[in-house]
């Protein structure tokens, strides 16, 4: 079982890009405290993202027909796996750059692949997903939000999304709407269409959340006039393309490095300090072994990728394990540090550890929580 | 090389001699001798030694699917230890033994060391074969046994690599039975797999079993002489592994999995003896942590990367 996960290597032409994607990102990061670094997949930074994208680093995974860079899935971890460890903010193009592009491609038109892919690889077209709605989380084939197709062919909109990550930011939202039957047909009747955030009708809210932050929004559609070239793929396909797309969103190392930046400041702080005893190491060493082998298995799901294949399971197998490693990592560095109350912490990193300590439960929420990605793993174990 | 061509032959002569029988046979302290045999006439305990040197010159890497098939079916002999030892030994110009060798790198109890002719210890460029000389661990079942007298610690890191391909091909396996059970044992009206807390459980065991195997090919990489810290990650790995993936097997199967004739303990035994060898997860995380506070300023992504 699961036998196709196996070590992968990184091709040396995508090793190559580090140097130079590493200036570029270190002279976004040098005046943006640890703590700000630590939030790297909530900062928002367009200015950055269209940095990125002018230079090449953005739509990676997309042909260059269609402006993108040609190149693939490995680029693209190398790209985010040197973001995520510098602590850069990369909310911007997250999105559009990891689902939404490989979506279109897939699935959308030639006009909509021309008109939409040389723009998101160049980090002007910033995208989010509308799957969630205040009744439907785990349970996404029950939305209610809903798209009547009018005689002239467009699309007329009404319904709510909710913790729409970047929707206040975004420039385009790919929603899945019921555009046929009821909530009880299930996944039939399902379709994505892309909403342009600016169209009348569209009102955003954003929500701040426990950290103080607010990177998601509540997006609500009101008499929401789109084209009828607003449908991606097929009108009913709607659950099959959401599944394949998730596999990209579960997969990349996204999912293991959400705490490194505390990880990496703890271990300076150990430095500063001069603390070496056993258990110091041993809790060092753990972590290390455990980020290591989580790489490896990241590494291998993109392999899966990048052989054509759309490995639902093993990303699933995956973000569970890296997710749940994660959020040990604010828990036993927090006990590390309040061990030993009389050595001095740097205010710094205790807002650090404090960020990530109520980050942290959204780990393993966001992209699918952890129970249903254990009932996808069961079924792959011929369970269910 | 195909390596296909290699792994089911091996397979089918462990299956062939190595059935759940003769196994617990071997475990009473029965007579090793014919079993050993088939794996010396066999060819495959050369399978890492040079091909100058009348081996089939495979690497750790190529040979680790061999090694974790020894896991998968609970091989009571030391024949991973003697392929490594052979290799080694060999690569010293120095003749091995045609009897079982087991590899000791501490004071606790060595896999292997009471069913096995001969001990290696000293280095990977000085390896010293002696005949064993041990004291048996009494515990019931158990092929380990106390090693005195030598030092073997140098060998240490490749001792792990080899633990952790053993602990993997043995948690595939455990997974795998796992899981056949949980389709067909029924309560309540249906099999126990189709409750969704059962189902929980064994997706646990699932994730740790991939971990396992990919934290063991990690080790196994870089060949007879592992870096430390490809040691240290693929043992601390599969030892971590090796108690979640035993304790969720046994929670899964109920009282049938603890009984004596029930085959699922010939592999959760061996899981923590294995775990136990060599240096615990616990003993890996101190060397892992000694090297990565000896380059504070770098950054964990390119620490683990090797960068
Ligand atoms: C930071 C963050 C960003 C997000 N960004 C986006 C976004 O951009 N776009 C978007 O569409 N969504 C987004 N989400 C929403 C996310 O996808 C949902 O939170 C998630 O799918 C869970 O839904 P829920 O919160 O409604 O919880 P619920 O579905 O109500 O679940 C609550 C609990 O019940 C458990 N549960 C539910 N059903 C079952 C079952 N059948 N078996 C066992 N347990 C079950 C769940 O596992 C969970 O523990 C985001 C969430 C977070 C935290």
């Amino acid at each position: 079982m699961f036998e196709t996960l196996t070590l992968s290597a990184l091709p040396p032409e995508d090793e190559a890009i580090r140097p130079a994607l590493r200036a570029l990102i270190d002279e976004a990061i040098a005046e943006l405290p640890v703590s700000r670094r630590a939030r790297s997949w909530q900062g928002f930074d367009a200015s950055f993202s269209r940095k990125l994208g002018q230079a090449g680093y953005l739509g990676l995974s997309l042909p260059k027909e269609y402006g993108g860079m040609g190149r693939g899935p490995f680029t693209r971890f190398v790209v985010v796996e040197e973001l995520l460890s510098a602590g850069a903010p990369v909310a911007g193009h997250w999105i559009a750059d990891r689902q939404s592009g490989p979506l279109i491609l897939h699935y959308g038109t030639e006009e909509q692949r021309r008109f939409y892919l040389p723009r998101i690889s160049k980090g002007e077209a910033l995208f989010c997903i509308g799957m969630s709605e205040p009744g439907s989380g785990s349970d996404l084939a029950s939305v209610r939000t809903r798209a009547e197709q009018q005689a002239d062919g467009s699309w007329l909109l009404n319904g709510q999304k909710i913790w729409t990550t970047n929707a206040m930011h975004g420039d385009y939202m790919i929603a899945l709407v019921r555009t046929s039957g009821t909530s009880a047909d299930r996944q039939q009747g399902l379709s994505q269409l892309i909403v342009d955030l600016k169209a009348p009708g569209v009102i955003i809210r954003p929500i701040v959340d426990l950290t103080g932050d607010a990177h998601f929004a509540e997006v609500f559609f009101e008499d929401v006039r789109l084209a009828p070239d607003a449908l991606i793929g097929s009108e009913g396909q709607g659950w099959k393309q959401v599944t394949a797309e998730l596999a990209f969103e579960r997969s990349g190392p996204e999912r293991i490095y959400s705490s490194v930046v505390l990880i990496d400041a703890w271990v300076r702080h150990l430095e500063a300090v001069g603390r070496k005893d056993s258990a110091t190491l041993r809790l060092v060493g753990s972590l290390m072994a455990q980020q290591a082998v989580l790489r490896e298995m990241s590494l291998a799901v993109t392999a899966r990728l990048v052989a054509g294949e759309s490995p639902v399971v093993e990303a699933s197998l995956m973000k569970d394990l890296g997710t749940s490693f994660e959020q040990a990592v604010p828990q036993l560095i927090g006990d590390d540090l309040a061990a030993n109350p009389d050595e001095p912490v740097d205010p710094e990193l205790y807002r650090t550890l404090l960020y990530v300590t109520y980050a942290a439960p959204s780990f393993s929420l966001r992209g699918g929580t952890r129970e249903i990605l254990r009932g996808i793993i069961a079924r792959g174990l011929g369970l269910r | 090389m195909d390596m296909s061509e290699l792994i089911d032959p091996f397979a089918r002569l462990i299956e062939d001699i190595c059935t759940p029988a003769a196994i617990r046979e071997i475990e009473q302290g029965g007579d090793t001798a014919a079993m050993w045999k088939a794996f010396l006439e066999s060819g495959f305990l050369d399978a890492l030694v040079a091909e100058e040197s009348g081996g089939a010159g495979l690497s750790l890497s190529d040979a680790a699917s061999l090694i974790a098939l020894l896991g998968r079916h609970a091989v009571p002999l030391p024949v991973g230890d003697t392929m490594v030892a052979r290799a080694l030994l060999a690569a010293a110009g120095v003749e091995a033994p045609e009897g079982p060798i087991a590899i000791a790198t501490g004071a606790g109890a060595a896999p292997f060391a009471a069913v096995a002719t001969h001990i290696l210890s000293g280095a990977p460029d000085a390896p010293v074969v002696t005949p064993a000389n041990v004291e048996p661990t009494g515990v019931p079942h158990d092929g380990g046994a106390y090693v005195s007298g030598l030092d073997g610690k140098a060998l240490r890191p490749i001792a792990a690599a080899l633990r952790a391909l053993l602990i993997s091909g043995a948690a595939e396996r455990v997974m795998e039975m796992t899981v056949a059970y949980a389709n067909e044992r029924v309560q309540f009206g249906k099999p126990i797999g189709k409750q969704q807390a059962v189902q929980q459980q064994l997706s646990v065991l699932a994730e740790q079993a991939v971990a396992a195997r990919i934290a063991a090919a990690i080790g196994a990489r870089a060949g007879l002489r592992p870096k430390l810290v490809d040691a240290a990650i693929a043992k601390h790995g599969t030892s971590l592994a090796a108690g979640q993936i035993a304790a969720i097997a046994h929670a899964v199967h109920g009282a049938i999995g603890i009984s004596e004739e029930y085959d699922l303990q010939l592999l959760t035994r061996r899981l923590h003896g294995w775990r136990l060898a060599d240096g615990s997860e616990g003993y890996w995380a101190g060397v892992l942590g000694e090297l990565r506070m000896a380059e504070p300023a770098k950054p964990t992504a390119d620490f683990i990367r090797g960068a």
